[in-house]
Formats: structure tokens, C-alpha cells, sequence
């Protein structure tokens, strides 16, 4: 059992809870996860980057995204309810070394992953270039974390409500075509843009390293569930990952893997919906009730 | 296998029993009794529930069965199990209806004999060598020992359960056990016993290892594992779920910082290896360590409450011959698939599964293709399963070690549509504990290496189960945590 100390929202579907987990606040490293069940009986595993840590205080940070029953059930948890697993740090830590010039590139929820290691590079002595996107303005999440340690924060909108109206691969590439190309470029969100940023610093030959975010069951390498091709061979991300050489990720195989329960989890999403539409929204207007109290009480 | 109808072979039972009563036995006359069939529900029954599938024998026939045995001197069925029962005196007090004293004969040696009984392969350990089933010419012949030790060890549960072992006054010293499968439960009962604090690791929310996650509830089940974690929490003993030794405390750490005098690792080998053929990756290619952990641990079998989703499937193949895969299909069937067929390399004679298990499965409609492995696996545009293609076998002349091995036939190779593949060829060492934990020495595969007290290269830590032997089976998991047991008692009454 895990206590959840203290929960906010950041946007419409984005939340962020700190919970009680002492070992994993003294062990977790940047770029690693753990696996949260709200249920142990019937809930399934998912899989949430730690976005920060507090070892004195024995608290981690996850921010997630609601996308569809188990990150919705999570949801309804308040401060003062407990999350009844948390197993962890899982993954092996992001590769942190003085490169030069560090670019971040995160995409939508990406964000709240990117920021740890974004700031591990800082400490390490890089440069630091932050290029965070998202659908729409209400979508963008950290902005203000993210600023406060990054020398350059980029923020793109795909719609242009907010910051400049591009994709994340835009900026990537001027920082790459600049006189002095980064050292590296660390990718993550979803699929589809880790895909495209790969493409985009592949011809300057820039390292890209990128989290991948495939369907876990155990995550400790026990199901072969997360696997992925890397390189031409097979890779369990839950433990040869999370990060991979971006350049050389298939991935296609891994997008239409992540594809292969959707009409499941369409269905229990919809019956989420229709069983409870009265439910889902009496849940967003606790969630806001929740977000209003912990802003007023600051 | 006919009529294993509980009321049909509990009535035969009685008839028999009633002839048996008071009369001296020969020999002879033992040899005569019929072997006692398990009742079992109906296969067309059975693979549409998950229920478990072997019912257990009723006194008359548990009475009929002990009579059976020869009560032989040299007893060669006793070290034929691993964790060496005296079956003799054990099978002999059930023929006398003693079944309190029967149990205690078991738990001198056994402590999960409700689990043994269901999941040892006794046709290739203690059933093997009983010189009943010699005498008859078959092991299926041979005394039903595992169904008896099941039949001594369900009464007891029913009759308000097994005692609980008595503890010794604490010692102040502190065991860390890590993974509680079987090996794990084993050695933190045992040690617990001698009064030493044991606390159990556990990576999973539930405790039992293999016997959670992987053997499925129609074979083993839930409650009864359920049962035995509970009995070591009113030993005192504590357990530590969703812990994983390695990334959350890594192991020096729990002897040097959280003060435990010695540790036990008993992992597992949760690895699940693959085939390595082209198109491994395709969506509806699953591990069977995948499949079934999704059914049996998350239960996504009930889709009224489960969350976790299942694949639905209509034709599956499963890859293998030893019992994951026999697991696999029979779930597979029980989740609604319409056609399941095993591919197999070899024959029958050398599937390494259950023989129990295989007859099961073949009653209940899984299709077997002997001699046929695939060599690809075939999908469609989207990425998702369509079939394999398959390469027909012969048995070649036997090798130094006498097996026979498969020889491809060239031009054999046909596709065949499916919409799912289980890959079950077997599970390797999970590398974690050995990557994190510097100076424990183990072999290319990651096994660790152990001494014959189950000692490991490193200060006060024991290793045992499968992360020692490789996939084996629950029993030797027991006996190696018995082992190393021993040792740790004998290492913290001298520390
Ligand atoms: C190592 C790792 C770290 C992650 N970190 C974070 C994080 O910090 N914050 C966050 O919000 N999310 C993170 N994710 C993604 C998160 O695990 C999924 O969003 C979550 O499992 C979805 O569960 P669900 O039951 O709510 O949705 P489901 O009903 O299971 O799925 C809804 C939809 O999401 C897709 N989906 C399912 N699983 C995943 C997945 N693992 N990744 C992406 N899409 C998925 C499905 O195709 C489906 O269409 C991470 C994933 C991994 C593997
Ligand atoms: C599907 C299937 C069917 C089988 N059927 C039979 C059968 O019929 N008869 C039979 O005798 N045998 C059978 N076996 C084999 C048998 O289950 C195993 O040999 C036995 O369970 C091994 O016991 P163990 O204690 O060594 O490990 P496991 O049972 O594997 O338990 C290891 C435990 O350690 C945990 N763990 C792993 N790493 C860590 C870590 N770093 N920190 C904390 N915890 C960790 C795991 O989560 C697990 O719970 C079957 C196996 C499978 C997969
Ligand atoms: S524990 Fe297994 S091998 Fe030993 S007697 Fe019982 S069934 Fe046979
Ligand atoms: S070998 Fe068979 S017949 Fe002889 S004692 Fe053992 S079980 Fe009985
Ligand atoms: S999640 Fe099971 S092996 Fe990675």
C-alpha cells in the first residue's frame, strides 16, 4: 500500500500524484518507471515513468495521462487513499554524462518523463534545450519546471494556441542544421514522434537516444510482453530498456504492437463511458474540486 | 479413460473395499486390485470452466489404492521423490484409514503436499521405480502416490487445515528470503521454525511464484497456495510484496544496511525464451509466461471484473511439448478458442509434460501435430498473425545419449492458418539478480552457481529452485530450499 500525499491536475487529462514509496525514492535513478496496480485483485499493471523523487521525504512523483480504465481508475484516487502496489525502480537509468549540448524533445505526456533526465543533464554540466509540444495549449504540461532549468525552452503547439504552431521535428532540425549541431537529442512521447525525431537527426548523425513506452505486464522481464525489435534483434524494454539508440528502433512493429489490444480497450473505455458517462465527468468535476483545493490551500 | 465419474468409481471403489475388509492380502492378491482412476469432470464439461479439473479420490477409493501397495522393504519408490516421503509408511497408514497419521508421515518432509500431489511428475519420480508397476508392466500401473498424498492432504484442509508448525522462541537473527515460489515458502518455514525473523520478497502483489502466475487454477487451485502464504503469516513470517530485490533494495544492501544475518534467492527463471524465428513480433504472438499470467495472476479470464484484456483468439497454436504448453492450450480452449493444436517436435514419448496433463488435453479436443515445428510465422499488413509455416520432422537414429533426435524433411513445408501463437519452448534464467548483486558467481545462462549445501559465491547467501537448476519442477525447488534451509539454521546457530 502506497499513500497518495498529495494529487493535482495539470490539464484536462494530465495528473500529478506524489506517493509514499521510500525504497524507490531512495534507489530510482532518471529515465526509470514503475508499475502501479490501483487494484491487485482484478487492475491491470501500468507502467509510469517516476518523474521525481523526494528521498528524505521517501516520496516519488508520477504524472499521467487518462487514457483509458486503469490511468481513469487512478484517477479517482484522492490524497489520503493509497495505491495498493507500486513495484519499483524499474528499467535501466538514463545514460547522464557532460555531452556538450543537450536537446530534450517531449512530446504531450513525454513531458513529465523528459524532466527528470532533462535535469539530470543540467546538473551534469550540458547545455540544455528543451522542445516540449503538444496537440493544444491546454495539453502542455511542466512549462514552468521545464523553464526554470533549461537555457532554451522551445514550446510548439500543433494548432498554434500556444508558443510557436509546428511539430516538435521543426526546431529539432534548425538546432540540428545550426553551426554547432547537438551532441545529443533525447526523445519522448509517443511513438509516432520518437519515429519522426529519429528520422530528423539521423542525416546529421546526432545520437538520439528514446524512451519507449510499450504495453508492460510484469516489467520485471518475465512475459517477453514489452518486447520490441532493436538493431535487428529482440529487446525486452522493461529491462534492456527503457531507452534505445532512436536510430535503430523498428518502429512500425513496435506502433502496431501497441495497437494489438485497442479494440479491447476501446470497448471497456466506451462501456467506462456509457455505464458511467454520469461517472467519468463526476469524476473530472472531483478532480477539479481536488486541483482548486491544493491551489487554494498553497 | 472411461467412466471417471465420482459416483461410478467411488461405487466400484466400495465394492472392492468391501471385499478387501479383514482379510490378510498377499501379495498376489494386492496385485489384483484395480489402480483407482482419479475422478474428473467431464471434458466437454471442463474446458469451458475453469474449475479444477481433477476431483480427488473418495475415502473408498484412497483405501482401495493404499491396499495396492506391496509395502516393499527396500522401498525404491523413496528415492524416487525428491524430497524422499516415506511412501511405504505413509500409504500404509491411509490403507488403515490413519489419515491424521498419514499427514504426519508426509510432513516430516513435505510441507505443500496438497500441491505436490496435483503438479509432481510421478511417472518419472516416485511412481517410476514402484515395484508394483514393474511387476504390472506399465508406470501407469504403478501405486497412485501423488494421488494419495493429495487425498491425505485435501481431508486435512477440509478438517480445519494442517497445524501450524511449531516456532522456536526468537533468536534475534534475521533471514531474508527472496521469492516466494516454492523454493522461498520452503526455506522461510523451515528456518522460520528455529526461531529466526524471516521476511519474504516478493517482486509479484501475490506470493507463490509459478504456482500463481503460471499453473492454472484448473490445475492448481488458487486457494490452496493461498492457504500455505497464509500459514506461514501465522508462523510469523513477513512478507514483502511488489518488492524487487536487485532495483528496490539491492541485495548486499539487505545484509549490509537492513541488518539480515543471511539470505536465500529463489527467483525463479522467469525468462521466457522464443523461438527466434521470422515474424516472432507480429501482434497475437505471445509468450506463455505472457498468456498465462494475463489468466491466471490477473484473472483476465473474468471479463465481468478483470481490467486486464485477453486476446481473443479462435485457432492457436501452441509451440512446445512439456506442461506450459499443455497450460497454454488448455486456456486457450477454456477462453473460448475454437481450434487449438499443439506443435510438437518430437513424438509423445518424448514430451516432457505430465503425462496426466497430456491425456487431459487430449480429451478435451487439443489437436497434436507430432513432428512439426514452424519456421516462420506469417501476418498481414497490419502486422497481425495470420499462420505459420511448417516444417515436418522425422526421428533421426538415436544420439551418444540415446534420443532420438528430429531430422527436417526436406520439402515438407506447408502453412497453416491461425490467429494466435503461444510460444512455450521453455524459460531461462532471469539475469537481474546476478547483473545487480557484484561477486555472486553463476554460469552462462545465468543460473547460480551453488555448493552442495546450496551455498552461493558469496558471505551468508543460498540460492535454490529453478534460478539454480533451470526450469525444473516444484519438488526440487522444495528440496533444494530444504537443503539450503538446513544450512542457514545450522550457519546462525554457530553465528
Ligand atoms: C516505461 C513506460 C513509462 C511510461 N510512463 C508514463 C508516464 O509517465 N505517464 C503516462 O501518462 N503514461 C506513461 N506510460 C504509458 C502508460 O503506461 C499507458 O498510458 C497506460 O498503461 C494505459 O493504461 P490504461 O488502462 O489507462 O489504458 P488502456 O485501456 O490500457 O489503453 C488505452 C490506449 O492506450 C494504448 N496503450 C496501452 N498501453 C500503452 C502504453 N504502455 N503506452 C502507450 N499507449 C498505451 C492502447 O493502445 C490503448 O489504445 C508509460 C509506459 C511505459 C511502458
Ligand atoms: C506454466 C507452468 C507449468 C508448470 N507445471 C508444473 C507442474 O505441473 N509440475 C511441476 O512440478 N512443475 C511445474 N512447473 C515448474 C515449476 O512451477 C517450477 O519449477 C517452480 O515453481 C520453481 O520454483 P522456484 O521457487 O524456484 O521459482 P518460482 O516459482 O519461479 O518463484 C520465483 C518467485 O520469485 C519472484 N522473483 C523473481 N525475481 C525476484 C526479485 N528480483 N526480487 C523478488 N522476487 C523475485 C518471482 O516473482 C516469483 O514469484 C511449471 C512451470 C510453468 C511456468
Ligand atoms: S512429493 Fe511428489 S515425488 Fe514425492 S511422493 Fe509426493 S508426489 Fe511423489
Ligand atoms: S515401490 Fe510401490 S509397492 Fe513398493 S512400497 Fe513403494 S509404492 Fe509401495
Ligand atoms: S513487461 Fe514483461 S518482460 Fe517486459
Amino acid at each position: 500500500m502506497n499513500k497518495i500525499i498529495a494529487k493535482t491536475r495539470l490539464s484536462d487529462e494530465v495528473f500529478r500524484v506524489e506517493i509514499e514509496a521510500p525504497h524507490i525514492a531512495r534507489e530510482r535513478k532518471p529515465g526509470q518507471f514503475v508499475i502501479v496496480q490501483a487494484d491487485v485483485e482484478w487492475g491491470e499493471r501500468v507502467p509510469l515513468t517516476i518523474a521525481d523523487a523526494d528521498p528524505h521525504h521517501g516520496t516519488i512523483t508520477l504524472i499521467f495521462q487518462t487514457v483509458g480504465v486503469s490511468t481513469h481508475r487512478l484517477a479517482e484516487l484522492e490524497a489520503g487513499d493509497s495505491i495498493e502496489a507500486v513495484l519499483g525502480p524499474l528499467g535501466n537509468p538514463t545514460h547522464i554524462e557532460r555531452f556538450g549540448h543537450a536537446v530534450c524533445i517531449g512530446g504531450g505526456i513525454g513531458v513529465a518523463p523528459m524532466y527528470p533526465i532533462a535535469q539530470a543533464l543540467k546538473k551534469a554540466g550540458n547545455k540544455l534545450t528543451v522542445i516540449m509540444g503538444a496537440r493544444t495549449k491546454d495539453l502542455i504540461i511542466l512549462e514552468d519546471e521545464m523553464r526554470a532549468i533549461a537555457d532554451e525552452l522551445i514550446v510548439v503547439t500543433d494548432d498554434g494556441s500556444w508558443g510557436r504552431k509546428a511539430l516538435v521535428t521543426e526546431p529539432l532540425k534548425e538546432l540540428c542544421q545550426a553551426q554547432h549541431k547537438p551532441d545529443i537529442a533525447v526523445a519522448i512521447g509517443p511513438p509516432v514522434m520518437m519515429k519522426f525525431c529519429a528520422e530528423t537527426t539521423r542525416p546529421f548523425g546526432v545520437k538520439t537516444p528514446a524512451s519507449l513506452n510499450t504495453i508492460m505486464i510484469d516489467g520485471t522481464g518475465m512475459c517477453g510482453g514489452c518486447r520490441v525489435s532493436v538493431g535487428g534483434s529482440t529487446k525486452f524494454v522493461c529491462v534492456d530498456g527503457p531507452e534505445f539508440d532512436a536510430h535503430l528502433v523498428d518502429w512500425d512493429g513496435m506502433m502496431l504492437r501497441l495497437r494489438a489490444y485497442k479494440p479491447l480497450e476501446d470497448a471497456a473505455h466506451k462501456a467506462l463511458h456509457e455505464g458511467g458517462a454520469c461517472m467519468l465527468d463526476t469524476m473530472a468535476e472531483l478532480a477539479r474540486a481536488s486541483a482548486a483545493k491544493a491551489g487554494g490551500s498553497k | 479413460m472411461s467412466g471417471t465419474s465420482t459416483a461410478g468409481l467411488a461405487e466400484a471403489a466400495r465394492k472392492v473395499l468391501a471385499g478387501l475388509d479383514g482379510k490378510q492380502l498377499a501379495n498376489k492378491d494386492r496385485m489384483a486390485i484395480p489402480a483407482q482412476d482419479m475422478p474428473c469432470q467431464e471434458p466437454g464439461i471442463r474446458a469451458h470452466n475453469m474449475d479444477e479439473v481433477a476431483l480427488g479420490y473418495t475415502e473408498a477409493q484412497a483405501r482401495v489404492e493404499a491396499a495396492r501397495c506391496l509395502q516393499c522393504k527396500n522401498a525404491p519408490c523413496v528415492p524416487g521423490c525428491p524430497v524422499s516421503i516415506d511412501i511405504p509408511g505413509f500409504v500404509g497408514l491411509v490403507a488403515s484409514g490413519d489419515y491424521h497419521g498419514a499427514a504426519e508421515v508426509i510432513r516430516k518432509t513435505n510441507l505443500l503436499p496438497a500441491i505436490c500431489g496435483r503438479v509432481c511428475p510421478q511417472e518419472k519420480q516416485c511412481q517410476a521405480p514402484c515395484t508394483l508397476g514393474k511387476a504390472l508392466k506399465g508406470v501407469e500401473r504403478a501405486v497412485q502416490i501423488g494421488r494419495l498424498e493429495r487425498y491425505v492432504a485435501d481431508r486435512e484442509r477440509a478438517s480445519g487445515g494442517t497445524p501450524i508448525p511449531h516456532v522456536a522462541p526468537p533468536t534475534g537473527k534475521r533471514v531474508a528470503v527472496i521469492g516466494a515460489g516454492p523454493a522461498g515458502l520452503t526455506v522461510a518455514a523451515e528456518v522460520r521454525r528455529e526461531g529466526h525473523e524471516v521476511v519474504i520478497f516478493e517482486a509479484f502483489q501475490k506470493p507463490g511464484g509459478v504456482m500463481v502466475y503460471g499453473i492454472p487454477e484448473f490445475r492448481l487451485p488458487k486457494a490452496i497456495v493461498r492457504e500455505e502464504a497464509d500459514k506461514l503469516e501465522r508462523m510469523g513470517v513477513r512478507f514483502e510484496l511488489n518488492t524487487l530485490i536487485g532495483r528496490t533494495i539491492p541485495l548486499p544492501a539487505l545484509l549490509q544496511e537492513d541488518g539480515f544475518d543471511a539470505a536465500f534467492v529463489g527467483v525463479g527463471a522467469g525468462l521466457p525464451k522464443f523461438m527466434d524465428i521470422p515474424g516472432e513480433n507480429f501482434v497475437g504472438v505471445f509468450s506463455a509466461n505472457e498468456y498465462l499470467t494475463r489468466c491466471n495472476m490477473m484473472r483476465a479470464w473474468d471479463r465481468e471484473r478483470a481490467s486486464t484484456p485477453i486476446y481473443p483468439s479462435k485457432r492457436v497454436a501452441v509451440l512446445g511439448g512439456g506442461n506450459v504448453a499443455m497450460d497454454s492450450a488448455r486456456m486457450a480452449l477454456r477462453l473460448g478458442a475454437e481450434e487449438v493444436r499443439v506443435l510438437y517436435r518430437r513424438t509423445r514419448e518424448e514430451m516432457p509434460a505430465r503425462a496426466e496433463e497430456v491425456e487431459h488435453a487430449m480429451e478435451e479436443g487439443i489437436v497434436f501435430d507430432f513432428l512439426s515445428s514452424p519456421t516462420e510465422v506469417l501476418g498481414n499488413d497490419k502486422g497481425v498473425v495470420t499462420g505459420l509455416r511448417v516444417m515436418s520432422y522425422r526421428l533421426g537414429d538415436p544420439d551418444e545419449s540415446g534420443r532420438r533426435s528430429p531430422v527436417a524433411i526436406d520439402g515438407s513445408e506447408h502453412e497453416v492458418h491461425f490467429d494466435t501463437v503461444i510460444v512455450a519452448v521453455g524459460n531461462e534464467s532471469n539475469p537481474l539478480i546476478a547483473k545487480t548483486t557484484p561477486g555472486l558467481n553463476v554460469d552462462r545462462k545465468s543460473h547460480v552457481l551453488v555448493d552442495a549445501s546450496q551455498k552461493t559465491s558469496l558471505d551468508a547467501v543460498w540460492a535454490g529452485g529453478d534460478i539454480v537448476l533451470g526450469a525444473a519442477t516444484v519438488i526440487l525447488a522444495m528440496g533444494e530450499g530444504r537443503r539450503a534451509a538446513a544450512a542457514i539454521n545450522e550457519y546462525l546457530g554457530k553465528k
